[in-house]
């Protein structure tokens, strides 16, 4: 039988709890069989949309909380990260490439998840903030070992 | 994310050490970098060769710390990248902006 593998958690909007959200994640990614590369880029792509749900979306208030959800659904990993925030426009992102932004020291965060990530979507939640849906593609999960 | 400073002759080495993520060792490159500055360092090498993990924040930092560099008349370069420190920076085209420099010696030589 496939594992099936979720989680949800919630955590205050503190930098440092990305790290805590990460050894869920890194359980997680491991227990779906996804190759050590793949693993780090999606531990990037997801610090990068709990860092912008702290920093951005609940402007690092530490009383408001950043949801978490994994899921595998079918052959993707689903991750998906909701602040309290008033939302925002995705599509009115300055392009990082650009000659002129190029030096810029921010504005590389979403560009990274896009990069890293199958396909990254913008909504909202169902608390009124922003919810990014990232997806990543893996070999399928693995089976629970019989006993 | 540990910092160690050194100087080899009048090169002042920055070896950083594990993660360089938002909150935490962005703020100590930060640091770092204008501690030496500040000291009069106008070469510098930042040692990468120890970074397991760096994110957008920490990206920052890095043009941050090149730009301040640049406007001091200092001259700042990257050595010992690690493929995925090396990534990162190709993906978003700032490999090209830095001087980056395979090992220590090779570094503190491309400031004779």
């Amino acid at each position: 039988m496939p594992v099936d593998y979720r989680f949800h958690l919630a955590v205050g909007s503190r930098f440092e709890n990305i790290e805590l959200v990460q050894v869920v994640l890194k359980d997680c990614l491991q227990r779906v069989g996804m190759d050590d590369d793949a693993q780090h880029w999606v531990d990037v792509a997801v610090r990068e949309a709990l860092a912008n749900a702290i920093k951005h979306g609940n402007l690092q208030h530490p009383e408001k909380q950043v949801q978490v959800d994994l899921a595998v659904e079918g052959d993707e990993l689903v991750i998906r990260v909701e602040d309290e925030g008033v939302g925002f426009d995705a599509t009115q992102l300055d392009d990082p490439l650009a000659p002129e932004n190029r030096l810029r020291p921010n504005g590389r965060g979403i560009f990274y998840m896009r990069s890293f990530m199958d396909d990254i979507t913008y909504g909202s939640g169902p608390g009124g903030g922003t919810m990014v849906t990232l997806r990543k593609r893996f070999a399928g999960p693995k089976t629970e070992p019989s006993d | 994310m540990d910092v160690n400073k050194r100087q080899v002759g009048d090169v002042t080495i920055i070896d950083l050490k594990g993660k360089i993520t938002i909150g935490a060792g962005d703020v100590q490159l930060r640091n770092a970098v204008q501690e030496v500055m500040n000291g009069g360092a106008t070469k510098v090498l930042i040692n990468m060769a120890s970074v397991s993990t760096i994110d957008s924040s920490g990206i920052g930092e890095l043009v941050s710390a090149y730009t301040t560099a640049t406007n001091r008349g200092a001259k700042l370069k990257l050595i010992n990248l690690p493929a995925k420190v090396s990534d990162i920076l190709t993906i978003t085209q700032l490999i090209t902006v830095f001087d980056v420099y395979d090992s220590e010696a090779e570094g503190i030589k491309a400031f004779s």
